[in-house]
């Protein structure tokens, strides 16, 4: 195990020294950079610019560029963001909690939604029930996040007015009503994004349960006179989870990358509206740093996806 | 005349005694789902088990054998008919009555792969049952009786901690064997038990289930389409055919004199291992018809080398011809 572990961190490195050398050359390569704003403004003569121009090294051959970053990047110099005149990292940790909170809840929400209506759905297949559950499930992640969010903002915060449209990251009441404001601004992006996850994941619950339910173990522990519930419970659900359990693994890099599309509706300031801010902005620090982390998540998520099989599944072991 | 009352009667009383078993699975169809048929899996079907007997059910494919098994066990709800296993209602039992039914009965399934859950140790899968019906008063106490399980099946003390997948498909069915003798039940339904097997380790699995029943009394219900397999192991036999049994004698009787038209056409088909002995084939015609819509009269009167009129417009009842040979056949 320990060697296995080792194995796959070292083989990490590789991979994503290869994922940042494309990103980099890619944004390199895309057309902007952030001082083309300054090109057009005519308050900075062109000797400042150039002069800019060659203390950030913007003019030197990519590979330079880049093998300045990842020095940079080893020794914990994320950059500077030109759009924003702090340095990156205190950008992305001020925008983590956020993200964190919300993200984090909704994919809460789906699981919470997800398990149970997914293993009574497989319970009786073709029921009534699961007729519904399917029906949902189709409509759920058939209508995407901007179309749903914008629906219920129209409903509770403008023509009802109950909730609030605008995340504030700053909520100037203190105490329990911090608590209140904090939940009230939430419900809506974490309903809709753990809605939409929650259809996916009840699918896939299902068809997991429904592989499982049918064999012949199932029945003996019936037969051993074991409750219907635990029956589900012990034998049923624990192993139909372990291919839901890699999905969730690997659905968490959003968790911390944010979700884009909603962050932007509900203008939450989390890390989803920093990239597009940031990809408008051609702020090349930021979308490298942003980028960079999700890779290593999605890196790690699987490492840890795999680590959770092989202890889910004694079927599996790390050689 | 039923089958109970031409048994012998110097017969003990039959442990599980089963009378116009019927499980019909409806077909739904059409827009709105309704019923628009069913298969008739299994259509009224008698037998009796006596205490401590292996009786064999063998049959094609699709013929209702298994879910004869397993509606003994309730484990598919019957559709009508009557089980009663020593003299209580089997049909009329739930919740603690079944749970104590599921004691007395147990089940051995053919794919010694699908049967055991792969995420529980060998101890943990056979000491369940034992937690389940309060066999085991102390965790030593369990322990000792999973050791002396696995002991009794012919593995080992140590398997205890492993998981199903480290066993070969004999060692598994040795494991299943164990689990469902754990309880220390009076009928096991064996459904298909060797079928998955290589021949070798067939003949241990079936000896082993001889000296269990030698040692513990136990009676198998005994679900099988290898005839000879069934022929060694079982002391009567039916024969089953579109959810209908149509033959049930003594085992030796029926391999030797059979006397539907069916089963000598079955057992015409079982190879001799001696190639200097040509055995006269008898080919049934056609395709087993779909039990949806099975022929009238006699289920075989379609590939029935000696069908008449009467065949397809009469059902021929169950009867008896010699002592306890029962045959279901206008003209046997």
């Amino acid at each position: 195990m320990g060697n296995y572990l080792l194995r796959r961190l070292i083989v990490a490195v590789p991979s994503l020294l290869g994922i940042s050398l494309i990103l980099f050359v890619l944004l390199a390569l895309a057309p902007g950079d952030p001082f083309g704003e300054l090109a057009s403004n005519p308050n900075i003569p062109p000797e400042v610019r150039e002069a800019l121009r060659i203390k950030f090294g913007m003019d030197d051959p990519i590979l330079v560029r880049y093998v300045r970053w990842l020095l940079a990047m080893l020794h914990g110099d994320w950059g500077f963001s030109f759009a924003s005149r702090v340095n990156v990292d205190t950008l992305i940790l001020q925008r983590i909690p956020a993200t964190l909170y919300v993200v984090g809840t909704a994919q809460l929400l789906a699981l919470i939604v997800a398990i149970p209506v997914g293993v009574l759905a497989a319970r009786r297949p073709y029921s009534i029930f699961d007729q519904i559950a399917n029906t949902f499930a189709f409509i759920g992640f058939s209508l995407p996040t901007f179309f749903t969010g914008l629906l219920l903002i129209l409903i509770f915060s403008v023509n009802l007015g109950w909730l609030p449209f605008v995340y504030r990251a700053d909520i100037p009441a203190t105490g329990w009503m911090w608590w209140w404001e904090n939940f009230k601004q939430a419900v809506m992006p974490v309903t809709v994004l753990g809605l939409y996850q929650a259809a996916s994941y009840t699918r896939y619950v299902r068809s997991a349960v429904l592989d499982v339910i049918k064999l012949d173990y199932v029945t003996t522990a019936r037969s051993k006179g074991l409750d219907e519930s635990k029956v589900i419970v012990k034998h049923v659900v624990r192993n139909a989870l372990i291919p839901v359990v890699t999905l969730v693994a690997l659905q968490m890099p959003t968790v911390f990358g944010g979700a884009i599309v909603t962050e932007q509706i509900f203008r939450i300031p989390g890390i989803g509206s920093l990239l597009i801010s940031a990809i408008l902005a051609n702020d090349t620090p930021v979308i490298m740093a942003v980028t960079f982390v999700f890779a290593c998540l999605v890196v790690l998520f699987n490492l840890i996806a795999d680590i959770l099989y092989g202890w889910l599944d004694p079927r599996i072991s790390f050689r | 005349m039923t089958e109970a009352a031409i048994a012998p009667a110097a017969a003990p009383a039959p442990l599980l005694t089963v009378r116009n078993l019927t499980k019909a699975f409806p077909i739904k169809g059409g827009l709105l789902k309704r019923q628009i048929g069913s298969v008739r899996a299994v259509d009224g079907v008698n037998f009796h088990i006596e205490p401590s007997e292996t009786f064999g059910l063998v049959g094609e494919s699709g013929c209702g054998k298994s879910t004869t098994g397993r509606c003994v066990l309730r484990l598919i709800e019957p559709s009508s008919g009557e089980l009663s296993f020593e003299g209580k209602d089997v049909i009329a039992l739930s919740g603690d009555g079944l749970r104590a039914l599921r004691r007395d009965i147990q089940i051995i399934f053919q794919d010694p792969y699908a049967s055991l859950n792969p995420r529980m140790t060998i101890g943990a899968i056979i000491g369940e049952a034992l937690t389940i019906h309060g066999l085991a008063s102390s965790r030593q106490k369990y322990e000792e009786r999973i050791v002396h399980l696995l002991e009794t099946v012919g593995l080992q003390a140590d398997h205890m901690t492993r998981y199903p997948h480290e066993f070969s498909g004999g060692q598994r069915q040795r494991i299943g064997i164990a689990r469902a003798i754990a309880v220390e039940p009076k009928l096991i339904i064996c459904d298909e038990p060797v079928s998955a097997l290589d021949v070798s380790i067939q003949a241990q699995v079936i000896n082993l289930l001889e000296d269990l029943q030698q040692k513990f009394g136990i009676a198998y219900l005994f679900v099988a389409h290898d005839l000879s397999v069934v022929e060694h192991i079982s002391r009567r036999v039916a024969v089953m055919y579109l959810g209908r049994i149509v033959e049930t004698a003594p085992s030796r009787q029926l391999y030797s004199t059979p006397k539907h038209p069916y089963t000598e056409a079955l057992l015409s088909a079982v190879p001799i291992p001696d190639p200097s002995i040509k055995r006269k084939r008898i080919r049934l015609k056609g395709e087993v018809p779909s039990p949806i819509n099975p022929p009238s009269g006699c289920h075989f009167h379609t590939r029935c080398p000696i069908a008449k009129d009467v065949c397809s417009k009469e059902v021929p009842p169950l009867k008896a011809s010699d002592e306890g040979h029962l045959v279901a056949c206008h003209f046997r």
